[in-house]
């Protein structure tokens, strides 16, 4: 236990967080400031959720050294793993933590938005509770503000605790400036060029919705953030609307 | 030299069994064979014969008509290129060249080629039910979208001509499209789907239910979100009639069941709403909207409601886009089939063959 003073020493090499950050399937994680995990304020309530809570400590601030059996071991592991989750979470909404994540942000390493429309926005990992094990981590899409599955299944198995229902929303509290322009644009389902009626009064119903959303906006002076907002998207859609004449064409020629 | 004359595998399922190629149907040689399934095509692709040749694994050398072509193709010589049918311009020395660098042209060639035909033959009959078997099989995989509950997708296009977009995938629970996951569908041309597929597809098989699967680990979640549905739904009091059987042409059940009120997601802080007027509130909830109440998108309805003393202003059965049951216990069980005998709901005066009805179709007569 002598190693317990070399805690504070900030040239210590992190050997178990760096590991556990590079190792696959945790690409979603920052790495979580040794001051920070030090600070027992930081962690408070964690022993009472974490099993072995300070040998899964000593472990994941690389001072421990206790002699235990395999199987012992592969449990202190496992709540290491799960106490750096927990952290990771209150430690993402720090201002230091909020920097790292946007820079991972920025470089699209929590996946990019699959929507079509949306045109590859990065994503931000999520979780529906702040309790764990409640629900996988979900990836969010601030152009379309929606919810999203991750495509690899080593990340859907990742606990939606460990980054908490708020840490998304706070960084675009934080760095509004990050916020992507919101698009108009959409789908719409068609059949041999003509719109299919159902999808269609479904999303002129959705447009009256939005279009009352921003007058109530405008009422109350905010902007709406919306990069096309005046012009419509009919001319794009007529062009795609000529492929019903081809088709005749092709079929006169016969 | 032909290539693919190894008899053991046809070019057309070696094709669909490429790595990337998982979402096509294999085109039935009666389809192809069919010339006028084939209109058009021959300006679109290069080399048209020999690329059709290869994808029916016709041996082309001993053509009978070799020589007569070969001297007809001579004249042509310069003006190699342009739409006409390039294919037997070499005819003389195919055997030499054909090996190396002409076999990879035709090979791409038959590739756009069978895209294309693919294109018109999953929108025929037998197409689209090949189509639906592999769908019932999940091998277009599901819609990424949290509320969607994994509902199963079908690939699309987003243009009708080679070489705008690769393939998307269309969800009918959130009328959204997506990129597929994997990256190997990313040179998969979106045209060989088509456009129109999807939504045919939907408007042809209108029984499925497309709520996905609901009760997996998620149930917890699924719950939580009907709940505050019906809270939703019950504050303001208007849900769908239950005996509504179909709105604009669809069970109310299949209008875009992944959107609507407890599908919209809510962004919170420390359990907090983010405000709408905040820089970062919400602003596209719009897109995964639905009325609680679906009949509310009977346009047809709200049209002449607006119009209260027109002239013109039909019987009341021709009023609107909204079916109901003829008795209380026929509900969404029929829902799908949409196929009432004419008239049979007209003590309702709710319902009735009109002109705009399209769920009448089957009983038009």
């Amino acid at each position: 236990m002598d190693d317990f003073n070399s805690e504070t020493d900030s040239d210590y090499t992190s050997y178990w967080r760096d590991w556990f950050i590079s190792s696959r399937g945790n690409e979603y994680f920052c790495e979580i400031d040794e001051e920070y995990l030090t600070d027992r304020f930081n962690l408070t309530g964690l022993n009472t959720e974490v099993q072995y809570y300070q040998y899964a400590l000593d472990l994941v601030t690389d001072v421990f050294d206790f002699d235990c059996d395999d199987d012992m071991r592969e449990q202190i592991e496992k709540s290491a793993r799960q106490l750096y989750g927990l952290v990771h979470a209150r430690y993402i909404v720090t201002t230091r933590g909020l920097a790292k994540m946007l820079e991972k942000f920025k470089k699209s390493d929590f996946g990019k938005c699959p929507r079509v429309m949306c045109e590859s926005q990065p994503l931000l990992p999520m979780g529906q509770s702040d309790v764990a094990n409640t629900s996988p981590v979900k990836l969010y899409c601030s152009r379309c503000e929606d919810l999203y599955n991750p495509k690899s299944s080593r990340h859907a198995i990742i606990d939606g605790a460990y980054f908490g229902s708020s840490f998304h929303n706070i960084l675009f509290q934080v760095y509004p400036a990050m916020l992507p322009p919101k698009s108009q644009k959409r789908y719409s389902p068609k059949v041999f060029g003509f719109k299919v009626h159902a999808a269609a009064a479904l999303s002129r119903w959705q447009a009256d919705e939005r279009d009352k959303m921003k007058e109530r906006l405008r009422l109350a002076r905010v902007e709406t953030g919306f990069e096309d907002e005046d012009e419509e998207l009919e001319d794009e859609e007529e062009d795609e609307d000529m492929e019903g004449t081809e088709f005749e064409r092709a079929i006169a020629q016969q | 030299m032909s290539s693919s004359s190894q008899v053991t595998e046809s070019w057309i399922s070696s094709f669909c069994g490429l790595l990337g190629h998982e979402y096509f149907a294999e085109v039935s040689e009666d389809f192809i064979e069919d010339d006028f399934n084939l209109t058009g095509l021959q300006s679109q692709v290069p080399m048209y014969k020999e690329a059709l040749e290869m994808i029916l694994d016709v041996e082309p050398e001993d053509d009978e008509e070799d020589e007569e072509e070969e001297e007809e193709d001579e004249e042509d010589e310069d003006i190699l290129g342009d739409e006409r049918p390039t294919g037997y311009r070499r005819a003389s020395d195919r055997r030499h060249l054909r090996i190396a660098s002409d076999l990879s042209v035709i090979e791409s060639s038959a590739e756009l080629l069978y895209g294309l035909i693919h294109q018109r033959y999953i929108t025929s009959r037998p197409g689209i039910q090949q189509m639906a078997e592999k769908y019932e099989l999940q091998h277009f995989g599901t819609c990424p979208r949290v509320h969607c509950n994994s509902c199963k997708v079908l690939p699309v296009g987003l243009n009708d001509s080679p070489g705008h977009e690769t393939v998307k995938l269309f969800c009918p629970s959130c009328l959204d499209v997506y990129t597929p996951p994997n990256s190997r569908f990313q040179t998969v041309d979106g045209a060989f789907f088509g456009t129109t597929f999807p939504s045919l597809f939907f408007m042809t098989f209108t029984d499925l239910d497309l709520g996905g699967t609901r009760n997996s680990s998620g149930a917890a979640d699924a719950l939580l979100a009907m709940q505050a549905a019906n809270a939703e739904a019950k504050a303001r009091n208007k849900t769908t009639p239950a005996n509504v059987t179909s709105v604009n042409g669809v069970a109310p059940h299949n209008i875009a069941p992944g959107l609507g009120p407890g599908n919209i997601y809510e962004p919170r802080i420390y359990g907090f709403r983010v405000n709408e007027r905040a820089r970062s509130g919400p602003r596209m909830k719009w897109l995964r909207m639905k009325p609680a109440d679906v009949t509310e998108l009977d346009e047809t309805r709200a049209y002449w409601e607006e119009r209260e003393g027109d002239g013109d202003r039909p019987d009341v059965e021709d009023l609107n886009m909204v079916d109901v049951a003829a008795d209380g216990k026929a509900r969404r069980k029929i829902a799908g089939r949409r196929r009432r005998a004419n008239g049979s709901g007209n003590g309702n005066g709710n319902t009735g063959a009109s002109p705009m009805d399209t769920n009448g179709l089957g009983a038009a007569g």
